[in-house]
């Protein structure tokens, strides 16, 4: 054992909020030059860590230590000045500055005391990015970048103040599997004899590739602290559930020839969409696999009338329903549960009975235009009970559940207006494994009861082990449909990569060109 | 293991250069849209284009023009201030005050109207930003304020500046001598550059765009956000001030009970040169010309004998029509 000091320590924290225990008596220690990753359920306190450690607001009890000097950050500011960088989950970038303005946001070069030297500003920004070998131009604005190249600026911005310690929160969540290899060399390469990361994360295979050893906490409380080239998986998430969770492979059934419920065809948008057709089965599970970018978010948003559609046909039960808005969308019971829960799908200041009444409110609670409390009450109460929503009550405001509560509140209030297809994007973003796994049996149990399920996200663990089928989409086309038995991470890779025109080595496809 | 070539990361980034033209073509189109107008009256009226009264729609959208300018800085950080109006009525009465009844010296008189529009501002950011009351309702508030407080310190009845020589000049007068342009126009042309480059190349201004783009990242990456909203305001004021000096020196008189609709009548000149009511976006030159469209329709319509009723429900329709095109031609973009 060497006697080397921590270079972070945090040795008996306690924070409360009003009516909330977020920490108590948490530790952690972060070894000079690994990569230690943090884990926990949404709710375990990680968020409030990251608080604490950025100078947003102060401990109750217990003490934080940089290079075994008291640390006691003031502000967001202070922190970064001390040493301490932290890459928020949500974005902290200003999308209408460009890159170089927003990695030296605060300490923009100036020109006596008012003025801004913008040419310096670029010339600094684009050796920072040189030198971090970060494919972005200094003068494009943040807003219209991708996730991944907005991730990265916010990665630029964090390590342009050379700091000592480096605090990630999900910084995989919006991207893909190349994009995170890129993010991980640069970990990597930060990674110096007299500096460290904080990796939090729910990812368990990225962990194993990045981290050094693993931190668990659950409940606010510190857990236990892990070697992860020893630990296994199931470990790690039962040390985080305080439970074991079996992990099974692949969608329970395969459905052959069941009616379809939503037939698409030719469906495409100005902007992306070209020529996208599929079939969706009743109480089948189609997941939309593809690379950022490749339109299957498009393709809901399409569909449900939320974007504009130049072209295409769409038949419920065979018969060709027009789709101008999600309101006729939800009228023909078709629901979309959006990626961005906190932005579209929830009403965070109300609390959860509002939320699962929103959509089904005037069909199902009202007389003569009065809301009916009793009722809503009684049905918001059911849903908590087999959803498993964890809230104190139907009256608790939405913001203060965890994610995957969150998106069980989403759920709930599809499952109110009685959709038969229910759309999920990124259903399990942002959530933590243990409750992952409870809305992975949720979609399963509902395809079970007959909903036809269409599931897009980017991880492909959850695409294989829910999907019936596969559709995999590459540049706003679907360049390939997979049965579960098919689809397999390469095969989906394979077609994901495709650029449309060119085909997966089936020869067939090249029939109709020239 | 990955045996095929890594993507890179997502598809190039659209280049700075390529936004900056987009920016300036909503520039363009405003500028556009005022040539297209003032081509309409300049044929529908035989008195419309001429130069005299060229000059005398520069010279009615100083007032509305500088109200503008400060207020675009407000907009730009996602503020509104609805106070302008009713502040310049009561900078004007103030400027009677300072100059009339305690006989201070021109410069200092002016000056310190100016400062009491600051003063003014100072209190609308520290409504907004630190008791955190909500811009609208904030300066709500200050509007009937300033609205009460010009009618009980002028005790209702005009100042007039008869007897404060050289006070017409700031408006009325001719510094550029055998030019036939009035100082008014030049003192906003001067203050617009000011704006101008203190918007896109000063601290100020990078902050005034980051806060009202986003205020939680901008105040995460280390920006006092609060200390900012008070200088903005406040900026803002300074042009109420100024306003309130060259709207009572145009007329020769502080007009208590007048400021009441200026206050809309700059928000929309900010509207109608691009500028997002949501923050982030907006130019001040884009807000000259928003203001130069308002005078030029004002002015046009005036000529053509079309009654004042009139003139406001076509306002009102140019406004709608900016902002809708506005939208449809950032839909496209994005």
């Amino acid at each position: 054992m060497t006697a080397e000091p921590a270079l972070l320590e945090v040795e008996g924290v306690d924070k409360s909020f009003p009516g909330v225990r977020a920490l108590r008596a948490m530790r952690l220690e972060l070894r000079p030059g690994e990569v230690l990753a943090l884990v926990g359920e949404n709710g375990a306190g990680k968020s409030t860590l990251m608080k604490l450690l950025s100078g947003i607001h102060t401990a109750d009890a217990g003490h934080f230590r940089l290079d075994g000097h008291p640390y006691l950050p003031t502000s967001p500011r202070h922190a970064l000045e001390l040493g301490i960088s932290i890459i928020h989950q949500e974005f902290n970038l200003v999308p209408d500055l460009t890159v170089a303005q927003n990695i030296f946001i605060g300490r923009e070069p100036r020109r006596g005391r008012l003025l801004l030297d913008d040419r310096r500003l670029n010339d600094d920004a684009a050796a920072l990015l040189e030198r971090l070998d970060l494919p972005l131009d200094p003068r494009a604005v943040v807003g219209e970048l991708t996730v991944a190249n907005q991730q990265m600026v916010e990665i630029a911005k964090a390590l342009s103040y050379q700091p000592r310690v480096l605090i990630m929160d999900e910084p995989t969540a919006a991207l893909n599997d190349a994009e995170v290899a890129t993010l991980h060399e640069l970990i990597r390469r930060f990674t110096r004899p007299d500096t460290g990361v904080i990796y939090i994360s729910h990812r368990m295979g990225e962990i194993k590739r990045i981290a050094d050893r693993v931190t668990v906490i659950r409940d606010g409380e510190y857990v236990d602290t892990l070697d992860v080239a020893t630990a296994t998986t199931p470990d790690i998430i039962a040390l985080m559930v305080g439970r074991a969770i079996t992990a099974d492979s692949g969608p329970e059934g395969v459905r052959a020839d069941r009616d379809t419920v939503l037939g698409v065809r030719g469906l495409g948008t100005r902007s992306l969409l070209d020529d996208v057709s599929f079939d969706l089965r009743r109480g089948e599970i189609l997941g939309f696999a593809g690379l950022m970018g490749s339109g299957r978010t498009e393709v809901a948003r399409a569909l449900v009338g939320a974007d504009a559609r130049s072209s295409g046909r769409i038949t419920l039960r065979g018969t060709e329903v027009r789709i101008g808005n999600p309101a006729d969308a939800a009228r023909l019971g078709i629901g979309y549960l959006s990626e961005d829960r906190k932005r579209f799908g929830l009403l965070l200041e109300q609390d959860v009975k509002a939320n699962i009444a929103l959509s089904a409110l005037r069909d199902r609670f009202t007389r003569a235009g009065f809301v009916r409390d009793g009722a809503l009450r009684t049905r918001a109460e059911q849903l908590i009970g087999s959803l498993r929503i964890r809230t104190p009550s139907a009256h608790q405001t939405t913001k203060h559940l965890s994610g995957g509560n969150q998106q069980k509140v989403v759920i709930a209030k599809w499952l109110v207006k009685d959709c038969d297809v229910l759309i999920f994007d990124e259903p399990t973003r942002g959530i933590d494994v243990g409750a992952k796994d409870e809305i992975y049996q949720l979609l399963n149990q509902l395809a079970a009861q007959g909903k036809s399920i269409i599931m897009i996200s980017s991880e492909l663990p959850e695409i294989l082990r829910l999907s019936h089928r596969v559709v995999v989409m590459s540049e706003g086309r679907v360049t390939g449909v997979l049965d579960a038995a098919e689809a397999t991470q390469e095969n989906i890779m394979r077609y994901a990569t495709l650029r449309p025109g060119e085909t997966a080595e089936a020869p067939d496809r090249t029939a109709g060109r020239p | 293991m990955t045996t095929a070539k890594a993507p890179a990361v997502g598809p190039r980034p659209r280049s700075g250069t390529a936004a900056a033209i987009r920016g300036r073509l909503q520039q363009l189109l405003a500028f556009a849209s005022l040539i297209v107008i003032y081509t309409f009256f300049a044929i529908a009226s035989p008195y419309f284009f001429t130069y005299d009264n060229f000059i005398s729609i520069l010279f009615s959208t100083v007032v509305i023009g500088t109200l503008a300018v400060g207020t675009t800085f407000v907009i730009i950080s996602a503020g509104i201030d609805l106070s302008i109006g009713t502040g310049m009525a009561l900078c004007a009465v103030m400027s009677g005050v300072f100059l009339v009844n305690a006989g201070l010296p021109l410069a200092v008189g002016v000056l310190a109207t100016i400062l009491f529009g600051g003063f003014m501002g100072l209190v609308n950011g520290v409504n907004v930003a630190v008791l955190r009351i909500p811009p609208f309702i904030a300066t709500l508030a200050m509007m009937l304020v300033a609205e009460g407080l010009a009618l009980v310190v002028s005790d209702s009845t005009p100042i007039y500046f008869t007897d404060v020589s050289g006070y017409g000049d700031i408006s009325t007068g001719h510094l550029v001598p055998g030019v036939d342009i009035p100082n008014a126009v030049l003192v906003l042309l001067a203050v617009a550059a000011v704006a101008g480059v203190l918007l896109t190349k000063s601290v100020l201004g990078r902050y005034t765009y980051s806060i009202g783009s986003n205020e939680e990242a901008t105040a995460l990456s280390g920006i006092d956000v609060r200390r900012w909203k008070i200088v903005i305001y406040t900026f803002a004021g300074l042009f109420t001030g100024l306003a309130g000096v060259l709207i009572s020196a145009r007329l020769g008189s502080a007009q208590p009970a007048t400021g009441m609709g200026y206050e809309l009548q700059a928000i929309a000149a900010v509207v109608i040169g691009g500028t997002s009511l949501s923050g982030g976006k907006g130019s001040i030159v884009g807000t000259l010309i928003g203001a130069l469209i308002i005078s030029v329709l004002n002015n046009g319509l005036q000529i053509m004998s079309i009654p004042q009723e009139w003139q406001n429900v076509i306002l009102g329709c140019v406004i709608l029509l900016a902002v809708y095109t506005d939208r449809v031609r950032r839909r496209e973009t994005s």
